[in-house]
């Protein structure tokens, strides 16, 4: 373990630690927020489907030399909208239509970089690595946050009534097949963020792990999107200060917190039944 | 002109025709139960009903001013609602949402509307208690406000019986017949139970494999059709949700 003041120099922390605090604190927020809707839709393969597509993108994207994520993110919309309509009338099933869909993506990326002997290159999409984050990424990833936390709270109603009940929001008039594709949409740009982060393995327990946890301790829409939301933040500050402290994967540390977080609120929520 | 006009419309059910040739029309004031055995089409014709899905062939039209978003629905509940984290407030507002196209948050008036019918469905001391956490009659009672939200001209409710105690059974019974002759609202229910039909609707459709029904309730009970089917499942059911439907409804209140 180092000491304190031997990581955190002044020219480390304004250079390589804020912006990656900032970006991580930014897409932590959205995936929290998406999480719940997915958890609670029964969907959250969905995103993990993405991540796989997003990883085999990503990896053509970088054998063929042109911008990794201004690449991937319109890719991974058009998966997200090809992966709901596929759980949607598959006569495969959603869950296996999916993992179908995203493997063979996934195999395709691989092999592309495989062969333009890559490997070495698109490795840290698979594990993240935030803080090899370039300024740029920063700012991009920041603005694409903002957007996205912005977009939902502007359809917050809508996106409850849609993972509430499907049936009745479609049968009083709401277009569900335009929320539903909004969700994919906005989940398929937190995944290849979040992609940067913590790595194409980690980013779907990124997204389902907060909501969980705060399913567990809260019983209203509103209070478990905002639980989800500080546990989120909360865990991934202390994932990157512990990784940094003991020269571990930030991705693999933030998660580790995420599951100590939830182990203990299924405790604590336990115990306030038994009392 | 009617609410809801069916002409010779033909249900299917993935490729097999289940029905054709149905006709019937639901005017403003009605009380309809629609009855039937299991694989019958009440399903198919429910979700033609409220639009989820298109007739294939015969007209189906909405009429006497009736739009589209102004139906309410009593859909049956599923296993994730059960479980759902959200408060009673919040589900019930999530009815008013039809009628709103560019405001992104919930108006005063809304707000307001939904306040009353919790009020009105005796649910407003739940409101800040998480739905997952009541009663299978309040979580209904809850589904109810919402639907009512949703309308003030016509209620579609799928088999809101299912899984309910004789008592609850009786008691959502009471509601609905209040909300029907208070408020004015037209009824359209699906259900299995012929007997409680028969004893609160107005009129009654029975569509069956081979003959079906269309008309009031007295009509129904004396037809062969009706005949036979109540007292089918009078021996099926002799232990069923009406047993209990005799004894005064006193315990409305809980």
């Amino acid at each position: 373990m180092h000491s304190f003041s031997e990581i955190f120099t002044p020219e480390f922390v304004s250079v390589i630690l804020l912006p990656a605090l900032i970006a991580g604190v930014a897409v932590s927020l959205c995936a929290s927020l998406l999480g719940v809707s997915l958890v609670l839709k029964r969907c959250s393969m969905i995103g993990d489907g993405l991540s796989h597509v997003g990883y085999g993108t990503l990896c053509i994207a970088v054998a063929l030399g042109w911008a990794p994520m201004q690449f991937t993110i319109p890719i991974v919309i058009i998966a997200a909208y090809i992966l709901l309509r596929l759980s949607e009338n598959s006569s495969l099933g959603g869950d296996t239509a999916i993992a179908l869909f995203s493997t063979s993506a996934l195999a395709l990326g691989i092999l592309v970089s495989s062969k333009a002997n890559l490997t070495t290159d698109v490795s840290h999409y698979m594990f993240g690595s935030i803080l090899a984050m370039t300024r740029s990424d920063v700012i991009f990833s920041v603005i694409l946050s903002i957007c996205v936390i912005a977009v939902y709270i502007l359809f917050y109603d809508k996106i409850f009534a849609v993972t509430f009940d499907e049936n009745f929001a479609k049968a009083t008039g709401l277009n569900v097949r335009f929320y539903n594709l909004l969700i994919a949409v906005l989940t398929a740009v937190t995944v290849v963020l979040g992609m940067m982060l913590m790595g194409a393995l980690l980013i779907s327990s990124l997204m389902i792990f907060p909501a969980v946890t705060a399913m567990r301790l809260c019983k209203r829409f509103r209070s478990v999107i905002v639980a989800a939301f500080l546990i989120s933040i909360g865990c991934f500050l202390i994932g990157l200060f512990l990784s940094l402290c003991m020269d571990t994967a930030v991705g693999a540390s933030v998660i580790i917190v995420n599951l100590a977080v939830f182990i203990i609120a299924n405790l604590v929520s336990g115990f306030k039944k038994s009392k | 002109m009617a609410y809801i006009t069916c002409k010779d419309i033909t249900l299917r059910y993935d490729a097999l025709v289940v029905q054709e040739k149905l006709s019937f029309e639901v005017n403003k004031g009605d009380y309809l139960c629609i009855v039937g055995e299991n694989g019958s089409g009440k399903s198919t014709l429910m979700k033609c009903l409220l639009g989820l899905k298109q007739v294939d062939s015969g007209t189906l039209s909405y009429g006497d001013g009736l739009k589209k978003n102004e139906i309410g629905y009593l859909p049956q509940q599923s296993q994730i609602q059960r479980s759902f984290p959200a408060s009673v407030r919040e589900v019930v507002l999530s009815g008013c949402l039809n009628h709103r196209i560019i405001h992104p948050f919930y108006s005063k008036a809304e707000k307001q509307r939904a306040a009353e019918q919790m009020e009105c469905l005796n649910i407003t001391a739940l409101a800040d208690r998480s739905y997952r956490e009541l009663s299978g009659g309040q979580q209904q009672r809850v589904l109810l406000a919402r639907a009512l939200c949703a309308t003030q001209k016509l209620l579609i409710l799928d088999e809101p019986l299912t899984g309910l105690d004789p008592l609850v059974a009786t008691e959502l019974y009471s509601i609905l017949q209040h909300i029907h002759d208070a408020h004015g609202i037209t009824i359209i229910m699906v259900t299995h139970d012929v007997e409680c039909a028969v004893r609160h609707a107005k009129s009654i459709l029975h569509i069956g494999k081979k003959e079906s029904f269309f008309g009031s309730s007295e009509a129904y009970e004396n037809s062969a059709l009706g005949r036979r089917f109540l007292g089918e499942s009078l021996e099926a059911e002799a232990c069923s949700n009406c047993a209990h439907e005799h004894e005064p409804a006193e315990k409305e209140e809980n």
